[in-house]
């Protein structure tokens, strides 16, 4: 023990976890009245605790979780379910390919495995932290892993609490608010610059409008959305007239 | 103890695997990924500016489906953007926004 502690890659392994852990610690005030909320939406719909179980844990994604129990609650078909939560999660896709960069020379096991733990909260925090602070790349995996892990563990036992305790928050305290509050600690730093402005404004304006689309399809289209328009301001502030030339294609993807 | 039914654990099962795979998609072809063109890193780069903001605002200005731009929680959603900007606090960002939202909740009212 006394020689990892002396380790200076082990105490750097540590930091790194401890500063996923930090980051996400604040969100948690989101997260817990949100997952005693799925485990208590479980248990109206007549699935129970192993049921919110079922979905906390193998799902592990919240609110596909609660659009799926709530539509089995209603009796809607089962593939109706499935297609909802997976359109809600669509952003995981984006989430996959931005952090891919970043544990890319991780083996592969390792990358697929760690997927399991990403979130809205732990892409967020780790991917703002990436680009302010110098982690190495094993650095990089534990402190993704410190905000991952704290937050699986917080969902799993405000779910259980939740299905077991039944509402526990009175109406009047709108702790379902600090869900949205959380994310926007975490919007305000991701815009860095004006590409990153027209991102934010974009995604939020088309998600606002695609509100009522059926399916929930407009959240992750205000997202596709949001990363198209900045990535056209980025590209329209980039090129010079003189280099107009198209360097995607000629790299290609397949290096 | 009530069970969920087998068409549940379906549901449970084939969303939780859609939802891993989506999740593993691109850390599992990473490997692949080097020396991505700059217009792909640009557009990578722009993802947790148009998520966060495409989960943030309709809550805000939308919260039960109808528009409520100068609603209780847009008003306390500017209050709280101003404080994660000066403050860079997840924490104090949360919890102006919830003291302000239930004040002016209560001033409305």
């Amino acid at each position: 023990m006394t020689a990892t502690a002396t380790d200076p890659s082990a105490r750097g392994l540590r930091a790194a976890f401890l500063t996923g852990v930090r980051g996400v610690a604040p969100l948690l005030l989101g997260v817990v009245p949100f997952g005693l909320v799925a485990g208590v939406a479980a248990v109206e719909a007549g699935i129970g605790l192993p049921g919110a179980v079922g979905f906390s844990v193998v799902v592990f994604a919240g609110a596909s979780q609660l659009a799926a129990i709530d539509l089995l609650g209603q009796g809607a078909p089962a593939a109706v379910a499935i297609g909802t939560a997976l359109v809600i999660n669509l952003r995981m896709l984006m989430y996959s390919a931005s952090m891919a960069p970043e544990l890319a020379p991780l083996p592969r096991r390792t990358r697929i495995a760690s997927a399991y733990l990403l979130t809205d909260q732990a892409y967020a925090v780790s991917i703002l932290e990436f680009r302010t602070g110098a982690w190495d790349l094993r650095q990089r995996l534990a402190l993704y892993l410190g905000a991952g892990a704290t937050l699986w563990g917080t969902w799993q036992v405000s779910t259980v609490v939740g299905a077991v305790g039944g509402a526990v928050i009175p109406d009047s305290i709108p702790l379902g608010y600090a869900v949205p509050l959380a994310f926007l600690s975490l919007l305000v730093p991701a815009v860095t610059d004006r590409p990153t402005l027209v991102a934010a404004v974009v995604g939020g304006v088309v998600a606002t409008v695609g509100a009522d689309l059926p399916a929930n399809i407009g959240m992750p289209l205000g997202a596709f959305s949001g990363v198209a328009a900045g990535w056209f301001a980025s590209r329209r502030a980039r090129v010079a007239p003189t280099t107009a030339d198209h360097p995607t294609f000629a790299d290609g993807g397949h290096r | 103890m009530t069970w969920p039914t087998a068409s549940t654990w379906l549901v449970i099962v084939v969303a939780g695997v859609g939802t891993f795979a989506l999740r593993a998609s691109f850390l599992a072809l990473a490997d692949r990924l080097t020396g991505l063109p700059h217009d792909v890193r640009e557009a990578l780069r722009m993802v947790p500016a148009a998520t966060l903001a495409a989960l943030t605002i309709p809550a805000l200005v939308r919260p039960d489906g109808d528009w409520a731009l100068l609603g209780p929680r847009a008003l306390a959603g500017v209050l709280a953007g101003l404080v994660a900007w000066r403050t860079r606090s997840a924490l104090l960002t949360v919890v102006v926004g919830l003291v302000a939202v239930v004040a002016i909740e209560a001033i409305l009212t």
